[in-house]
């Protein structure tokens, strides 16, 4: 059963060839047995699955259908889900037990989806290569001496070893696309505004996007028709509405404008990782695709943009784990000073703690106009860039990320370095697009992926082309030969 | 400037003042702002700063500001954008408060403030901008620990920032009754200082005529009126006489207790406040419409200033006694039931301001709190007026209402104290006293027409005794004097 | 824009993170790494940009004033580190 995509699966029980409650054990039983190897769950909520999956089988037997019943997904622990643990890869949240679900798993819940657990991440999402979880690394299914990417890379590596049939994620810089190239399979990020981040903890408000991760375009379509949606207790959450994703998959691409910018093309990047995304655009050139080269001059600046924004806002947005109300405590404070200091020390890891730093220091006295306000400045470029890309084209693309998995703790202590490795996803946050990343390949065994980027809303444009795309390929649907 | 000169120093005042709007729910989330419950029954999920969760805007707190704009004749901020203000507390649950600087929604204004010797001074704001309020530390009764409360954090609050126009105690009163007459009077808080939902910080500064500013400091902990002139004059004293000693002003914020009238400075932490502030990223800029702000003034209520013209005009009041009455919405519309129930409104008035404030004063009441309904009081002034009680009977029956023994009328009725309208029965109580009392009959009637004036009192006292105070004085004197003359 | 230890120390005091001696020097050096790739904004020409601060230029909705929240003290105060008579408790605070 685990081979199969999550359409498959939903065609598997509504067919009623298995129950819910066996493909729910089936992936329970298979997260037991092989998880330890790769470390891509925090928790495993095998009997609120098991009670949600006889639940579910009720209802197929009322002949109650809904897009996701009986389908198990794995939600990134960064989702607030009331009862179980939320720990957000952090020490500070190890004892969190959230009093409230977020609205991206109460959507999924009431279209019928099963929880199998909660799975590892960067800490905070703060992170590309999923090294930085108090939790422990996660491994890369294809090459366990190598990182899954980041942040999400619980999500993408479960998804890839077929631990589950789907997941969810969150991309602030990234954090969706590049886990999902580097295990080789499909992430969708969606349009800032498009889901819902009530109970999603916040790393950079402004940035946060929920989206899926799944085997294929078409499992990412279903689980992004139920995730997304307006949500009145987000105010950035826009009520714009909700595209029929499934139907539009199939669409012809022929006359389909695709946008290369050559910034997402430069002279240093890896051959390898060049020549394959090229090749990608050659299979769709096939399917009637026109290839038109553009400009984005801006997003030269997108990474160093980001690296002022992203931690100014995170500073903020962690300043309420302060060990008053929740979360971890120091022992024995002598004083509050101490009890703020300690705990916060104690309870946050490295990276974080110095994203803390970088971003209490842009937004000090003396600075903010040098780095927040100047950001903020080079980020309307960045938008205005697409802006006008998007006039003469319908999609964009490019490699997802400049390499495949590296090994663990090859960049451990270069963050610059691993800052890199979000160059091409992180502009793509700064304008608060929509784009996926999908299989495209492999170089040296290990997978690379594709990203397409479309406008504003147009998320079922961009799954159509990767499911185009993938009705003339296989490699979405190659799996990890350990874990067959 | 040259009158509010002391000892040759120049005073420079301004005030921020904190004001607490009267919503049901928080400023960014569905809890209810009700006061006096348990700690943390009314702390949501949202005002605990709980990871995960997001802000949404009170329409009603930004309407609250919008007319308080419009009432001080401001710019209305077409888009105002809420930032946040970093810094650590434990009643700030989210490590920041929600407020706005670069672009508040109340930009420059003004308000016109009467002194006692009826001149006029404009104060100019600066800005008014929304903000949360944090919740609250108790100090008491945590065996030396720190308690937190959340109930109170996100209530909404409109700061309000003067210009330092105010040259001393008596203006910086002044601005600050007509602020919290405007604010009543608007609806948009109940002005209830004690609670601390209207709170004033003073800024002070003294300099030599024609010099440039000097250092000032922030006067805290001001809950009323009465505190906040001695506060001020304390501390422009204080300054004068650290500064011609030599000294220096050293910016601080101080706290001053009233029991004592004192003052105190505040910890100055070794490092300044850096509160870093920036747009909050959950929020998005406000937009206020022209539609908007024309609703919104068309459906503006009273001011104080154009009630108080309004009350001298139709009810032929004093400049004094129209101010008065008319600078808080509570105490206008009552002394308007009352007046319009009485049928008098100068006996309405006087009333008020007389036996009722000085009812309210002495139980610490507010007005809208009085045992006594205004419509009573009406009732009470129209028994005066058409002679059922005499004005000292009718002290003694607004007692009876103050205690909850009924209407004006019931109370006349149950305890017997309707005047004597009966002449016949008049005449023989007079008749039996003049009978009992030869000597003073005859002293009177010894006596010569302007010493008479004064001995016909003990017989009308002798009457009101007997009679139980429900004899009209007017008839009983007149009687007196038919009966006594030979 | 080098920062060095004692910058490190006060940033780290706004943010109350504690960094001890020992670390001191090594997260400086970070953060001037980092900070050193941030430059390069420096050499954009932003001139008169407008800053975005948001993806999407829309404006706040905005809630009815309705009490919709429920009391949750019971549910959040077993997730506090110390509580008592219904309060959060902190080490005395001293004014």
């Amino acid at each position: 059963m685990h081979d199969k995509t999550l359409t498959e699966l939903k065609a598997g029980l509504q067919a009623k060839d298995f129950s819910a409650r066996e493909l729910t054990e089936h992936f329970l039983d298979r997260i037991e047995a092989r998880d330890g190897e790769l470390n891509s769950f925090i928790t495993v909520t095998r009997e609120q699955a098991l009670r949600q999956a006889d639940a579910a089988d009720q209802a197929i037997a009322a002949g109650d259908h809904r897009l996701l019943t009986g389908l198990p997904i794995a939600h990134k622990d960064i989702f607030c889900t009331e009862g179980v643990r939320t720990s957000c890869g952090s020490r500070m949240l190890d004892n969190f037990v959230a009093p409230y679900t977020a609205t991206v798993v109460e959507n999924m819940a009431r279209e019928g989806a099963i929880m199998l657990g909660k799975t590892n991440m960067d800490e905070f999402a703060m992170g590309s290569s999923n090294e930085t979880s108090f939790y422990g690394p996660v491994r890369n299914p294809w090459d366990t001496e190598r990182v899954p990417g980041g942040s999400s890379g619980g999500a993408a590596a479960c998804l890839a070893a077929r631990l589950a049939p789907g997941a969810t994620g969150t991309d602030t810089g990234g954090s969706i696309r590049q886990p999902a190239a580097l295990n080789g399979v499909t992430g969708l990020k969606p349009t800032y505004g498009r889901v819902s981040r009530w109970g999603m903890i916040a790393f950079a408000s402004s940035l946060d996007q929920a989206g899926p991760l799944g085997l294929s375009a078409a499992d990412c379509a279903l689980m992004l028709q139920a995730m997304a949606g307006h949500d009145a207790k987000d105010s950035t959450c826009l009520n714009e509405p909700v595209d029929d994703y499934l139907g539009g998959l199939d669409q012809s691409l022929d006359g389909l404008r695709i946008g290369v910018p050559e910034e997402f093309f430069p002279d240093n990047l890896d051959g390898a990782i060049a020549d394959n995304a090229r090749e990608a655009l050659r299979e769709l050139e096939k399917q009637g695709a026109k290839l038109i080269k553009v400009s984005l001059p801006s997003i030269k600046l997108s990474v160093p943009a980001y690296y002022v924004i992203a931690p100014a806002e995170a500073s903020s947005n962690l300043s309420r784990f302060d060990g008053v109300r929740f979360g971890y405590r120091c022992d024995d404070p002598k004083d509050l000073e101490d009890l703020y200091k300690r705990s916060r020390s104690e309870g946050f890891g490295a990276e974080v703690k110095r994203r803390i730093l970088v971003g209490t220091y842009a937004l000090s006295a003396g600075y903010y106009d040098a780095y927040y306000k100047r950001a903020q400045k080079v980020r309307r470029l960045i938008r205005d860039d697409f802006a006008r890309a998007f006039k003469d084209v319908d999609v964009l693309m490019g490699p997802t990320s400049p390499e495949t998995a590296f090994k663990l703790g090859a960049k451990a202590d270069d963050p610059v370095n691993m800052y890199m490795a979000d160059v091409f996803t992180i502009a793509v946050n700064l304008a608060g697009l929509p784009a996926l990343s999908m299989p495209s390949g492999f170089i040296d065994g290990l997978p690379a992926g594709t990203q397409v980027i479309g406008n504003y809303f147009q998320e079922g444009r961009v799954l159509n082309v990767a499911h185009r795309y993938q009705l003339a390929t296989d490699w979405h649907l190659r799996i990890p030969g350990a874990f067959q | 400037m040259s009158s509010s000169l002391f000892n040759g120093w120049e005073v420079v005042i301004g005030l921020e003042v904190h004001v607490q709007l009267a919503t049901r729910s928080k400023i960014f989330s569905g809890a209810s702002t009700a006061t006096g419950d348990e700690p943390n029954r009314h702390a949501s999920l949202i005002d605990l700063g709980m990871p995960g969760t997001l802000p949404v805007v009170n329409k009603e707190a930004i309407r609250n500001a919008v007319r308080f704009g419009l009432a001080i004749n401001a710019e209305i901020g077409r888009r105002s954008v809420f930032e946040r203000k970093n810094y650590f507390y434990p009643d700030l649950p989210k490590g920041y408060q929600t407020t706005q600087l670069a672009e508040p929604i109340v930009g420059a204004g003004e308000v016109v403030i009467r002194l006692e010797d009826g001149t006029e001074k404009s104060v100019r704001i600066h800005h008014a901008h929304l903000e949360e309020d944090a919740g609250k530390s108790l100090h008491e009764g945590f065996h030396g620990h720190t308690g937190i409360d959340l109930n109170r954090a996100g209530t909404p609050l409109i700061e309000i920032v003067s210009e330092p126009d105010m040259g001393n105690a008596e203006e910086a009163v002044a601005f600050a009754r007509q602020l919290h007459a405007i604010v009543t009077s608007l609806g948009i808080c109940d002005g209830d200082m004690s609670q601390g939902n209207m709170r004033f910080d003073v800024n002070i500064s003294v300099r030599r005529p024609g010099e440039p500013l000097g250092t000032r400091t922030e006067t805290k902990n001001l809950n009323s009126f009465r505190f906040m002139e001695k506060a001020i004059k304390l501390e422009v004293e204080r300054q004068i006489d650290v500064l011609e000693d030599g000294g220096k002003i050293v910016q601080e914020t101080r706290l001053y207790n009233g029991d004592t009238n004192t003052a105190r400075s505040m910890r100055t932490k070794e490092d300044a406040n850096d509160y870093r502030y920036f747009p909050c990223p959950d929020l998005l800029p406000v937009l206020v419409s022209e539609e908007d702000i024309d609703a919104l003034r068309a459906e503006m209520p009273e001011l104080p200033d154009a009630r108080k013209a309004r009350f001298m005009d139709a009810y032929q009041l004093s400049d004094y006694d129209a101010a008065l009455l008319a600078a808080s919405i509570a105490t206008a519309r009552y002394f308007e039931t009352a007046a319009d129930h009485g049928g008098d409104a100068k006996l309405a008035a006087n009333w008020v301001m007389g036996d009722l404030a000085a009812k309210l004063n002495a139980e610490d009441l507010d007005i809208a709190h009085c045992p006594v309904p205004a419509e009573h009081l009406g009732q009470l002034i129209q028994r005066i007026k058409d002679g059922t009680i005499s004005s000292k009977i009718a002290k003694q029956v607004f007692e009876a209402c103050w205690a909850g023994d009924g209407s004006p009328d019931q109370i006349i009725e149950s305890q017997g104290l309707k005047q004597m309208s009966d002449s016949g029965e008049l005449e023989k109580i007079i008749d039996r006293i003049i009978a009992d009392s030869p000597a003073q009959v005859e002293d009177y009637r010894g006596a010569d027409e302007a010493k008479r004036k004064k001995k016909i009192g003990f017989f009308v006292g002798q009457v009101m005794k007997a009679t139980q105070g429900k004899a009209n004085p007017q008839q009983v004197n007149q009687l007196l004097q038919e009966k006594l003359t030979p | 824009m080098a920062i060095d230890s004692r910058v490190v120390a006060r940033v780290a005091h706004l943010a109350r993170l504690q960094v001890d001696d020992g670390e001191s020097e090594a997260l400086s050096e970070r953060l001037n790494d980092i900070l050193g790739m941030v430059d390069q904004l420096q050499q954009a020409d932003v001139g008169e940009v407008e800053p975005l601060a948001h993806p999407l230029e829309v404006s706040q909705p905005l809630r009815d004033d309705q009490v919709d929240e429920p009391d949750v003290r019971d549910k959040v105060l077993p997730l506090a580190p110390a509580s008592e008579d219904g309060c959060f408790l902190v080490p005395r605070v001293i004014e």
